[in-house]
């Protein structure tokens, strides 16, 4: 029990990263993309938590109901709009797929080699970096807005305009002609 | 003993990294696809926010919303590519895509 008190925040990060982990690879081999999109929601959890225990509280509810609601949303509707029902017939992986896997395996270890070796020193966090707003602990919400819409207001701007483009495409796409 | 530095946040977020291009690269179905482009994403913002942590610089946050913000319309259009390819060929398979103009 101490040992868990003490830990507890190393434990969650490796019982969170282990799901984000397994339903990774559970999506990317799943032959129904039904039970990967299941797989990807679970996904999208843990890696909320895992924000939550590095203080991204925002972020971590926005990853919730931005990929947990509305991307997955998109993801199940047009899983059951299209006609999946060959399935069992067709092959999983295309021609080259041996070769991009060694080339992914090469990539992740050198990512590994470099990653785990980094000299990054300790984190320099402290309790108040991610709450305040000019000196005064109000929330992690607060602070993102300030920051957001004080110094980032012309991406945040072109954003909007972006996710507009986006939905006139996805309805232009979409339609029946 | 038992400390969590960034470091095994950027191990994770490579791994994640490398598990959702895997899907990229070698999966045949369009849909299985554009899920893994999501974990490829989900993987930058694990990065930013890890490093956000590590300089105590709220900046990484920001750019994690935006990063969201970007995978929203990507899923969007990914999603009407896929219902359109569907309509014209009555498949996901992205083998089947080989024409620019159908």
């Amino acid at each position: 029990m101490e040992f868990l008190v003490a830990h507890g925040a190393a434990l969650l990060f490796y019982l969170f990263a282990a799901i984000a982990l397994a339903a990774a690879v559970v999506v990317v081999t799943m032959r129904n993309p039904m039970y990967g999109a299941i797989a990807l929601l679970a996904t999208f959890l843990s890696v909320a938590a895992l924000f939550l225990l590095r203080h991204a509280e925002f972020l971590a509810v926005v990853q919730i109901f931005v990929y947990g609601g509305g991307i997955m949303v998109l993801f199940l509707f047009v899983i059951m709009l299209v006609n999946l029902h060959r399935l069992r017939e067709l092959r999983l992986f295309g021609q080259h797929s041996a070769v991009a896997l060694g080339v992914v395996l090469l990539l992740v270890a050198l990512f590994a080699l470099i990653f785990v070796n980094l000299p990054l020193g300790p984190a320099q966090a402290t309790p108040g970096a991610f709450v305040e707003v000019e000196g005064e602990a109000l929330g992690n919400t607060q602070a993102v807005g300030w920051k957001l819409f004080r110094e980032y207001l012309l991406p945040f701007e072109i954003a909007s305009v972006f996710l507009l483009v986006a939905m006139i495409g996805a309805v232009v796409l979409g339609r029946r002609d | 003993m038992l400390e969590v530095t960034t470091n095994h946040y950027l191990v994770l977020s490579a791994l994640l990294f490398a598990v959702g291009l895997a899907g990229i690269l070698t999966r045949r179905n369009m849909i299985t696809v554009l899920m893994s482009i999501e974990l490829v994403l989900n993987s930058v913002n694990v990065n930013l926010i890890a490093f956000s942590y590590q300089l105590a610089d709220l900046t990484g946050q920001i750019f994690a919303v935006f990063t969201i913000a970007v995978a929203a319309g990507e899923a969007a259009v990914g999603l009407g590519i896929l219902v359109a390819l569907y309509r014209l060929h009555a498949t996901t398979e992205l083998d089947v895509a080989t024409e620019l103009k159908g």
